[in-house]
């Protein structure tokens, strides 16, 4: 950001600077006008996009920049979820507090996340997703029955009453009042996500313009070569597994604080799949893709949800087709029609840009 | 035996590779000395690419010695020889097609951390090969055959090679641009960098060597110098087709 301001003149400066601002006083007013004018449900909504971007960018770390085909990503979130659930809830009768346990989870989930790649470092493409997608699930049937003989995840029932995020007795469950306006419990998970979302970009902005960034890349486009440069091609492969299984991790324990209740169902490869549209709508391999498809793909569906009925009313006078069915099949028309019209993603990375723009100029010559 | 050591660079000695129950090297002995250009030809799948991996790392010789500059690379990974200056330009060039060339060459210098002395052995590759300064910005997959293989090069320049292992540059390029790579070999050579270049193309190989081996189905058949070898009728009748 800085190198870009650099080369800015003095005026372009002062706009990048006012867009800044701008943006930021829209992303904090963002939760009191979604309240106003469509409901407090949207703002919980807005809660899950931010989630779903931590994961989108997580996962972008290792499908967009390694190139590493990973299936199985939802797991690192179900780590991070558990072991805040576990830590903090009746269930094992522990309630450590909230910034032990999230560091924790995230740690938790990198070290599984490590688990995961040292035995598929010999895997490209088709087979490490396979083997990914196995990992994935069992993660997911793990935690579906670890109940007995000795009861630790509560199996399929979950686990309930897991402790809201507190800052001392600052609990970001409740409703507070505070210069003079109401923030209710969602409203503050907003600023807390957003917070973390902000963390999580600035790591992966500085990440993809370093050293280990271009070594993903290298390895991304000719494993051989890059290992021919000098690349450990063996850490930097287990380097991107455990980063990106942090950032599901993190993203992970802040789900289970703000929902309070966790099951191993919110953890299934739809999710997975799910995270890695996310990835591949948006534009692999670029940040602001990233953004925008995580936020389209929990809007979207959201959107289509409330719309379709009025519209179905507006159109035929009255509901035709159930909107909840009809919902999850123009989503799936939407991503078809996406993928068709732009096959390197909405917003694809600059890289691709610079492939089509060199296209044309071969074809000048 | 100690003065043959010191006297060459690389010095491999009854290497052997299998791939399962494959022999695919049966025993090999090569010699690099400093400075020199040494060929290894030979037909399809006589062992020269997996003799370049396996001195680059890249594969788990079965037994045999190799010693590089006096030292042994018995227990060496692929990314700690490029450090020592042993540098592979794989087959098929392993260009990264979505970098940039910059990119590319910067990648080169991966292990190097000096950045004005990058920054020179950069402009010294674009003096090469002025055609990769034209189209720095350039993503490397648009190039043509000829400008990756030039890329590929300018690419193992980058990381001050001492010894470049080089693996069928010819391969898929125009007549003329493999006269040009050729030129380009005989060049960095003359700069003083020693190479050892894999090549189907005997004839080419052996007019810029100074010595040559010829490798058949996993032994080495006959070595002695380029000039030599291109007199003699045992490769003239077998690869050079007269």
């Amino acid at each position: 950001m800085r190198n870009v301001l650099k080369h800015l003149s003095s005026k372009d400066r002062r706009g990048a600077w006012i867009a800044f601002v701008v943006l930021a006083i829209v992303l904090l007013a963002l939760p009191f006008f979604t309240d106003a004018l469509f409901g407090r449900g949207w703002v919980r909504i807005m809660d899950f996009a931010l989630l779903y971007i931590m994961l989108a960018l997580g996962l972008n770390i290792v499908v967009g920049y390694a190139g590493l085909l990973d299936l199985g990503y939802i797991a690192f979130f179900a780590v991070g979820a558990y072991c805040y659930a576990l830590l903090g809830s009746p269930q094992l009768g522990l309630h450590l507090p909230f910034w032990v346990v999230l560091p924790l989870g995230a740690l938790l989930a990198c070290i599984f996340g490590v688990l995961l790649g040292a035995p598929t470092l010999r895997l490209r493409g088709d087979y490490l997703a396979i083997v990914t997608l196995g990992f994935g699930e069992i993660i997911r049937i793990f935690l579906n029955n670890l109940n007995a003989p000795i009861n630790i995840t509560n199996g399929p029932q979950g686990i309930s009453m897991i402790d809201p995020i507190r800052f001392g007795e600052f609990s970001l469950g409740n409703t507070h009042e505070l210069f003079g306006l109401t923030f209710p419990s969602v409203h503050l998970h907003y600023y807390l996500f957003l917070l973390f979302t902000l963390l999580v970009i600035f790591i992966s902005l500085r990440l993809e313009d370093s050293r280990i960034g271009r070594a993903w890349m290298a390895i991304r486009e000719d494993e051989v070569a890059a290992e021919a440069m000098g690349i450990n091609t063996r850490n930097i492969k287990l380097l991107a597994f455990a980063m990106g299984a942090t950032f599901g991790g993190l993203a992970g324990g802040l789900f289970a604080g703000f929902q309070g209740f966790v099951s191993p169902e919110s953890f299934s490869l739809t999710e997975s799949i799910t995270v890695l549209c996310m990835v591949v709508l948006g534009g692999m391999g670029n940040i602001n893709g990233v953004l925008l498809g995580g936020i389209l793909l929990v809007v979207l569906p959201e959107a289509l949800r409330h719309g379709s009925g009025p519209a179905q009313q507006l159109l035929f006078g009255k509901t035709l087709i159930d909107p909840e069915s009809l919902r999850m099949l123009l989503f799936g028309l939407a991503l078809i029609t996406v993928m068709l019209w732009r096959p390197s993603g909405l917003w694809p990375s600059n890289q691709r840009r610079r492939e089509l723009v060199a296209e044309n100029d071969t074809a000048q010559l | 035996m100690i003065a043959s050591k010191s006297r060459s660079l690389l010095q491999v000695r009854d290497l052997k590779v299998a791939y399962g129950g494959i022999q695919a090297l049966k025993g090999i002995d090569l010699d690099v000395a400093p400075g020199e250009l040494v060929a290894l030809i030979g037909s399809n799948g006589a062992g020269k690419t997996t003799t370049l991996k396996a001195l680059a790392g890249l594969l788990q010789p079965s037994a045999g010695k190799i010693h590089y500059r006096g030292i042994s690379l018995q227990h060496h990974a692929a990314h700690q020889l490029i450090q020592e200056g042993l540098v592979l330009v794989p087959e098929g060039r392993g260009v990264f097609a979505r970098l940039t060339v910059e990119e590319n060459l910067q990648m080169g210098a991966y292990c190097r951390n000096d950045k004005s002395s990058i920054a020179q052995d950069m402009q010294h590759v674009y003096q090469l090969f002025p055609r990769l300064a034209e189209r720095h910005m350039q993503l490397a997959g648009t190039l043509s055959g000829g400008e990756q293989q030039m890329m590929a090069l300018g690419r193992a320049l980058m990381s001050r090679p001492k010894l470049l292992m080089l693996d069928e540059p010819s391969m898929g390029l125009a007549p003329m641009m493999v006269v040009k790579i050729f030129e380009t070999i005989r060049n960095i050579s003359a700069q003083g960098v020693s190479i050892l270049l894999v090549e189907q193309n005997a004839k080419l190989a052996l007019e810029v060597a100074h010595r040559g081996y010829v490798l058949e189905s996993g032994l080495i058949t006959l070595s002695d110098s380029a000039v030599n070898l291109l007199g003699s009728a045992v490769v003239r009748r077998a690869y050079l087709g007269s």
